[in-house]
């Protein structure tokens, strides 16, 4: 049986959201998910602290959530891209600002490493 | 009986999306994405004539989440309503399904040994609503009854990806044993190399993706070959979506008569597109 994902080669600035991954972003990506619905998104829009509240979320979990430091919640709090990119939609903050931060550039650097930046 | 006539692998890039339902397809970004699929309506609609799409894609957070998140689902429903997936319902009209056909379906897979999840209600995302609208004009409905074939590959551990193409072998004598004259066409989507986590977000690999490009079309099997370590050293985290094309050409003939090739990568995926016609 060929190993799949093997531990041994790591890549480089990579995380692979494996069942450990998972089991850590469980309570962060569950609070983004909720955020598929319009009335959470309204919710969390008029009081972001009242709807975390309502969330089983941890002390960092809200403050990263707070600051806006999507490098921590991919990198340290096991989230998983397509659960918090529906938080960044609330805040306004989408797919490429979320990359940007997560790279240690600014939204205008990283876009400038692009072929055809128009097309987003 | 039933029987494949044609097969699609496309990237399912959200933006596309976006762009599609924002009227800029022809921004000079953006036209020679959409341009391409162009000729890929027509045949469709002129030559392919299919009345059914079987859609291999994966769900990003839509109907399903990491408390049950199932390796392998299909839709089982005469309707797929246009699902929310954080950033409200998109002006597109809802799915037709076909029940019987899908039951059918799960019912042959199940017995060879492919135990679907099956879903009597399920709401559609942009992993299977892109290339329908990129793929299907839409006015005011869809031409093509649909099967929504979910595969998990966010969360590992994945299907391998020789898995997936035997699923795809398994779809085959599926649709081939279902009684009438209905036309299928099996759409692969996802990828291609894309990384969206990680300081290694935005990494693209254009010649990895061209030769994927030639080789689902002529030597698959190398394809179904590779691990999913392969696939994400190479392509980026992101890419393995890759593994649902697999079951796209498993599900057809041995050699196929390409029909339609694109490729563009303008941001942060690699945006590909092959159309084969089925040989036998």
């Amino acid at each position: 049986m060929p190993v799949q994902v093997d531990r041994n080669r790591p890549i480089a600035d990579t995380r692979i959201f494996d069942g450990e991954e998972s089991r850590r972003g469980y309570r962060i990506n569950k609070f983004a998910m909720s955020l598929a619905r319009a009335e959470n998104r309204e919710a969390f829009a008029d009081d972001e602290e009242a709807y975390m509240a309502r969330w089983e979320l941890s002390p960092d979990e809200k403050e990263a959530i707070r600051e806006r430091d999507w490098r921590r919640i991919m990198e340290d709090l096991g989230g998983n891209i397509y659960m918090i990119i529906k938080i960044g939609t609330v805040t306004g903050h989408g797919l490429y600002q979320i990359g940007a931060h997560q790279r240690g550039e600014t939204y205008e650097e990283f876009l400038a490493t692009r072929n055809a930046s128009g097309a987003r | 009986m039933a029987r494949i006539v044609a097969g699609i692998g496309t990237s399912h890039v959200p933006s596309i999306g976006v762009a599609y339902d924002q009227g800029r397809t022809q921004e000079p970004a953006w036209k020679p994405l959409f341009d391409a699929y162009e000729p890929v309506k027509a045949w469709l609609r002129d030559e392919v004539r299919p009345d059914i799409a079987i859609v291999v894609y994966n769900d990003h957070g839509s109907s399903f989440f990491f408390d049950k998140y199932p390796t392998f689902a299909i839709g089982a429903s005469d309707l797929y309503p246009v699902g929310d997936e954080g950033w409200g319902r998109r002006p597109l009209p809802d799915f037709p399904g076909d029940a019987a056909f899908s039951w059918h379906l799960s019912e042959s897979l199940v017995y060879d040994e492919f135990d679907m999840t099956v879903c009597q209600e399920l709401a559609v995302e942009h992993g299977f609503m892109v290339p329908m609208h990129l793929c299907f004009d839409h006015d005011p409905v869809w031409p093509v009854k649909t099967v929504p074939l979910a595969v998990n590959v966010i969360q590992h551990p994945l299907p391998t990806g020789a898995r997936c193409w035997k699923l795809g072998r398994a779809i085959r004598r599926a649709v081939e044993s279902f009684p009438g004259d209905d036309r299928v066409v099996v759409l692969g989507t996802g990828g291609m190399s894309h990384q969206l986590n990680g300081a290694r977000f935005g990494h693209l690999n254009p010649d990895w993706d061209n030769d994927w490009l030639d080789r689902i079309e002529a030597d698959p099997a190398a394809l179904a070959a590779l691990t999913h370590q392969d696939i994400m050293e190479q392509a980026g985290a992101e890419a393995v979506e890759l593994i649902m094309w697999l079951t796209m050409r498993g599900a057809l003939s041995e050699r196929v008569r390409r029909a339609h090739r694109n490729y563009y990568a303008p941001m942060t995926t690699g945006m590909g597109l092959i159309a084969m016609e089925d040989d036998s």
